[in-house]
């Protein structure tokens, strides 16, 4: 046992645990941390006295040869008293602190607090700023050291956030209707983060099939660069609607939505020149851009801000080729990739929800039919959701 | 040893407590029904007030006709009590008199409960309408459905009675009986005071 | 034998050592009852395990596809389904049949043919549960089924209608099991065997009986409920409606937490009475140890929203049941410090069932102190539904439960068959699940706090978490390795073991006065008790095998074997199934041969 323990630790060094428990990036995470840790030690304390207790008396009170009948003792009423006593404290010392803790990790923050409304569906996570505006999906932009409360909601079953080194989980359930008068339930998680980085995390509610693939990414930023993430959302880019849907625009005509300017670049070819004429675009990408509107039913499910597209059902993907991962969290966002999950979601992820470029997919009751795409129209959306960054 | 040995001849009805095993078999039984009771009444009383649509219980629930299937229900269980004394007394008569009045009464019973349900029916009020309606259907069905066990009991009960089966030594049959309506009349209490009268 | 006697065997329509499968049908004696239990259920044992070992395949390597997401989510859910309601709770039983007649002195249980029917309701619920296999829809919302996830929009098919039949099928049998157990202890203890001198074993039988007959009538409202939802259409769990899912959560773990102590008492029971034999010392401290199961029989209703933290409940239901579930590890901290008082100052001697003994009280030790863990809550919302959780429950429950049944199986079994298990193959079956369940399980404490959720068909390769996850797999391995040894030192030792004597162990309890196997009734004539450890004390123990050890003048009457309670099991088994038709009436055939069974039953005498 202790061999296999220094073992343990050893290993855990060299590595690094991006959904670790005991690396907490935020004052929520650390509260329940030191609580951890306090109540870790009472438990190695306990296993302690209880193990070496065992080892003595097996070895002092084996059976000698010879030996006649112990002297049977029934009982002891002040050792009884003792070993109800002494945990009883432990458990004090220990439900003290706890429940200080419970509430005030319930509590709501104070201040500038950024609130997102977190919805989880089978198997993706859409997050909503109700005061910027914004939607976005699986990956979570937030800024450093501000206060934020997410408000957390289902589309369909019980799912649960958790990004561990952001803190514990909670669970994310469907909304109870009430009747008129009343207010309906819902979860929050309240933390400040206190560093940048990129941080992992999964649903930890089993939710069907596709469970353990439901992934999150927490974008911790700066407040700047938080702020200029924000700012390029409301910004479409620049191949988002492209020439008017209706006409068949050519490069070189000017973008009904141009004057981009936002620092999550685009290739160079694709900033803004100036005197209004707009850059020359990958044919590709309009080409993608094409299917994405008119050759298949894509708008039906997803949005992207600027374009006619505002489906609700599925992802939003504005600003899609500036993510780090698709099919929530699962893949790194390649275009190989990309064209792999349009032709086959559920190859990809079984259980997925999106229907396949060439098969149909029951969603809870609703039948869709294929996206009905070829490989070279594949290819060309592939392009264009690529091409916004 | 002559204990012992008087013991074997007799340890065929030897009991720790001097109870009969079937009675407190029974009343064990009753223990585990109470909390499936409480569990569908909780149930219940959960979604209280939480339908989203109509039709409510205020709407529906018409007291003064469940008073008198209660008020029957009632009297079914002193009918009980009574045709378990006529057993003890070794009275075929009147064993068979109050055992028939338990049957009848009970069924009588189930006959306001069906015609409660089929009303509700038609006034919109289903299984699959809200949560009312899905909680109180289970709820007095499974009540109903014990009542109906319990009827069938005692008409077994009634046979035996009629064909001289029932003396005075068989009682423990009857009292266990007994023991069952009673518990089905309490349920009953208990759902019609929080299901009708406390809204 | 003399004359007399072998005129009493003709006369006694029983037929002592009746041989033929229509015997063990009809069968109403505890002992054969409980030899069925633990075969069935140690059948099972192997089947919940084979779908352990393919878990283990298939999580040894990060985005394995070993097995598909959805075969994997009816593996883990059948896993967890089998071990609690087709293995653990069974093998109990299985001791509870046999030998708590023999430790309080009685020739049967209360209700021999309702004994019968428990065990073959359970045999049908088990196979009719497994059955959904052949369909390729075995249950896979997990053993915990959550609402919503197993509404019909949600997981349409029939995979969860197996599930909500198969368990309201073995609860019927769990609870009239519970209402047997609880009239025999009360009331056919023999003369002088008071409750304070019973057996820890037949106590602990008490305590889990009335968790039994309290705990299942919940879960099968919350079952009933919830097939009300699928089959007719209502609105408990549809929140459209107002239905809320987490009702199901209260109900599911109202039950669900007294049954971790049914999982666990009779383990508790059976080591009670394992130490103090191989201690050659009384349980120290009988009355604080009673008291103590007694204590957290009650305090485990008050425990169940410690499943919950993460729901939602507020800080003030949160910190009740932090509080509550906290208190609970007291008496059982009492029950481990009073075995090892018991063990201090002893004798001590190893043979297999004492090494079963002590391994609990190290492992169980590890699972009680994470559970403590759990406790905390806001430690517990990084630690739920991650493996940490697993590692907690499989410790209490492998490491407590089953090494608890183990070392039952090891001290009881020359008493059930007359002969010795093998102590080579048993102290290497010792070791072997020791190694192997450690190294199961202890990884997981560190995949849980490295964020590794639990029900997850596979992990990203850039967690980490497959070296934790190797060590499992190879630890899974071994683990299973043993129960072959325990399955092959079985068969070899009713084959070949050592002929046992009536009392090989030197132990106090009544059963040890009988000769192995007993004869079929038991006691030739109910022999008076004086004290906990009978057989300790020589004048009370001659006095008892003066009676135990008598060839009776006339052999007991006893009941007579009967088909009504397979009858019976069929038509409760069968009244359930046919709501697969989907239909309000077609179970009304299955109910008319239920009230077929019953008449014939109620009819038949009991002894002819």
């Amino acid at each position: 046992m202790g061999a296999l323990l220094l073992m343990a630790s050893l290993s855990a060094c060299g590595q690094e645990y991006l959904q670790s428990t005991i690396n907490p990036v935020t004052d929520y995470g650390e509260a329940t941390h030191r609580l951890y840790v306090q109540v870790f030690w009472w438990t190695m304390l306990i296993l302690a006295v209880v193990w070496a207790l065992l080892a003595f008396i097996l070895i002092r009170f084996r059976e000698k040869p010879g030996q006649g009948r112990p002297k049977p003792v029934h009982g002891h009423m002040g050792l009884e008293i003792a070993w109800t006593l002494l945990p009883a404290l432990i458990v004090v010392a220990i439900v003290i602190p706890t429940i200080q803790a419970v509430f005030q990790i319930q509590r709501p923050p104070e201040g500038d607090v950024l609130v997102v409304e977190v919805t989880g569906k089978r198997y993706w996570w859409s997050f909503h700023f109700p005061e910027l505006g914004v939607t976005t999906a699986n990956e979570l932009h937030l800024p450093v050291g501000r206060p934020v409360s997410l408000r957390l909601e289902s589309g369909d079953v019980i799912h649960s956030f958790w990004v561990p080194q952001i803190g514990g989980k909670r669970d994310v359930n469907p909304v109870v209707m009430v009747p008129e008068g009343r207010e309906p339930k819902r979860n929050w998680m309240h933390f400040t983060i206190k560093e940048e980085g990129v941080f992992w995390g999964q649903c930890a509610e089993f939710c069907g099939e596709a469970h353990s693939l439901m992934g999150i990414r927490v974008v911790a930023q700066s407040e700047e660069e938080f702020q200029a993430w924000v700012d390029d959302w409301k910004t479409p880019a620049p191949t988002a609607a492209g020439p008017q849907v209706e006409e068949s625009g050519g490069p070189g005509t000017p973008t009904s939505v141009s004057g981009s300017t936002s620092a999550g670049g685009g290739s160079p070819a694709q900033q803004d020149s100036p005197a209004g004429m707009a850059p020359p675009e990958d044919p590709l990408v309009a080409r993608g851009r094409d299917v994405f509107f008119r050759e298949s039913y894509c708008v039906l499910c997803h949005a992207i801000e600027g374009t006619p597209a505002a489906g609700i059902i599925g992802p939003n993907l504005t600003r899609f080729g500036g993510r780090t991962t698709l099919a929530a969290g699962m893949l790194p966002n390649t275009e190989e990739n990309l064209i792999a999950w349009i032709t086959d979601p559920r190859g990809v992820k079984p259980g997925a929800q999106m229907p396949g470029a060439q098969y149909t997919v029951t969603y809870e009751g609703q039948t869709f039919p294929p996206l009905n795409l070829n490989d070279e129209q594949i290819r060309a959306l592939a392009a264009y959701l690529s091409s916004m960054r | 040893m002559a204990h012992a040995a008087a013991i074997a001849r007799d340890d065929h009805h030897y009991t720790s407590t001097g109870l009969s095993s079937w009675k407190v078999g029974f009343w064990t039984f009753i223990g585990s029904e109470c909390l499936f009771f409480a569990t569908l009444i909780s149930t219940y009383m959960v979604y209280k007030g939480r339908s989203i649509v109509g039709p409510y219980p205020e709407e529906i629930l018409d007291i003064p006709l469940t008073s008198i299937s209660t008020f029957v229900l009632l009297m079914s269980s002193l009918a009980m009590v009574l045709a378990l004394d006529g057993v003890q007394r070794g009275s075929r008569r009147l064993t068979l008199v109050w055992l028939g009045a338990v049957i009848v009464l009970g069924a009588a019973f189930l006959g306001f409960q069906v015609y409660e349900f089929n009303h509700f029916v038609h006034q919109g009020l289903t299984i699959g309408t809200n949560v009312f309606g899905s909680s109180f259907f289970v709820l007095t069905g499974f009540h109903g459905a014990h009542v109906a066990a319990g009827i069938i009991w005692m008409v077994t009960l009634w046979i035996l009675g009629a064909r001289n089966r029932l003396p005075a030594t068989a009682s423990l049959k009857v009292e266990i009986a007994g023991l069952y309506w009673h518990f089905v009349d309490v349920v009953w209490i208990v759902i019609f005071t929080l299901v009708y009268l406390i809204q | 034998m003399s004359e007399a006697t072998t005129a009493a065997k003709a006369n006694s329509s029983v037929h002592e050592d009746a041989v033929g499968l229509w015997s063990w049908i009809t069968t109403v004696d505890h002992k054969r009852i409980g030899i069925m239990y633990f075969l069935t259920s140690f059948f099972f044992l192997f089947v919940g395990g084979f779908e352990a070992l393919l878990i283990r395949i298939q999580l040894m390597r990060p985005e394995n596809a070993f097995i598909s997401a959805e075969t994997y989510n009816q593996m883990f859910t059948m896993h967890g389904t089998t071990m609690v309601f087709l293995v653990a709770m069974p093998m109990a039983v299985a001791f509870f049949n046999y030998l708590v007649p023999l430790q309080i002195g009685a020739r049967d249980v209360a209700f021999p043919r309702l004994n019968a029917l428990s065990y073959w309701i359970f045999l049908f619920g088990g196979l009719y549960l497994n059955s959904s296999f052949l369909f390729g829809a075995a249950p896979n919302t997990s053993w915990v089924g959550y609402a919503n996830l197993t509404s019909l929009q949600f997981t349409p098919g029939r995979n969860v209608e197996f599930w909500i039949i198969g368990l309201s099928i073995l609860g019927v049998s769990s609870i009239l099991g519970g209402v047997n157990f609880i009239t025999t202890i009360i009331n056919l203890r023999a003369p002088g065997m008071k409750l304070m001198r019973m057996p820890l074993f037949s106590w602990m039988t008490l305590v889990t009986s009335f968790l039994l007959i309290t705990a299942l009538p919940v879960i099968a409202v919350a079952l009933i409920i919830l097939g009300f939802d699928r089959f007719f259409g209502a609105n408990f769990f549809e929140v459209t409606a107002g239905g809320d899912p987490i009702l199901w959560q209260h109900l599911f773990w109202l039950f669900g937490h007294p049954e971790v102590y049914i999982l666990i008492l009779p383990a508790f029971g059976i080591i009670s009475d394992v130490i103090p034999t191989f201690s050659k010392k009384p349980l120290f401290g009988y009355p604080v140890v009673v008291y103590a199961g007694i204590l957290i029989g009650f305090i485990g209703w008050g425990v169940w929203s410690h499943h919950m933290f993460t729901v939602g409940l507020g800080p003030i239901a949160d910190s009740f049941f932090v509080a509550s579930t906290m208190i609970i590890a007291i008496p059982t901290g009492i029950k481990i410090f009073n075995w090892l008082a018991t063990m201090w100052g002893g004798a001590l001697r190893f043979p297999t069932p004492m090494l079963f003994a002590v391994g609990l009280v190290a492992v169980f030790t590890v699972g009680g102190l994470s559970g403590v863990m759990h406790a905390s809550a806001p430690v517990d919302l990084q630690q739920h539904d991650s493996y940490f959780v697993v590692a907690h429950f499989h410790y209490v429950l492998v490491g407590g439960a089953l090494m608890g049944l183990f070392s039952g199986v090891y001290f009881w079994f020359p008493k059930v068959t007359g002969r010795m298990m093998n102590e080579t193959i048993g102290k290497w079956h010792f070791w072997t699940t020791l190694i192997g369940f450690n190294l199961t399980f202890f990884p997981m404490h560190f995949s849980g706090l490295f964020g590794m959720p639990r029900r997850t068909w596979t992990y990203l390769a850039e967690l980490n978490l497959e070296t934790w996850n190797q060590l499992s797999t190879v630890g899974a391995f071994i683990f299973g390795a043993a129960s072959l040894l325990l399955m092959w030192n079985l068969f070899y030792s009713w084959r070949k073991g050592e002929k046992a004597s009536a009392n090989p162990w030197g132990a106090a309890t009544l059963e040890w006065s009988l000769p192995s196997p007993p004869r079929h009734y038991n006691f030739p004539a109910l022999p008076t008790v004086r004290s906990r450890e009978p057989l300790w004390d020589d004048t009370e123990r001659q006095e008892v095998e003066a009676v135990t050890h008598a060839e009776p003048a006339e052999e007991p009457h006893m009941p007579s074997p009967s088909f009504w309670p397979v009858v019976l099991a069929f038509g409760v088994a069968l009244t359930w199934i046919l709501l697969m038709t989907h239909t309000w009436w077609m179970p009304l055939l299955g109910l008319a041969l239920v009230a077929v069974a019953v008449f014939g039953w109620a009819f038949q005498p009991a002894y002819r």
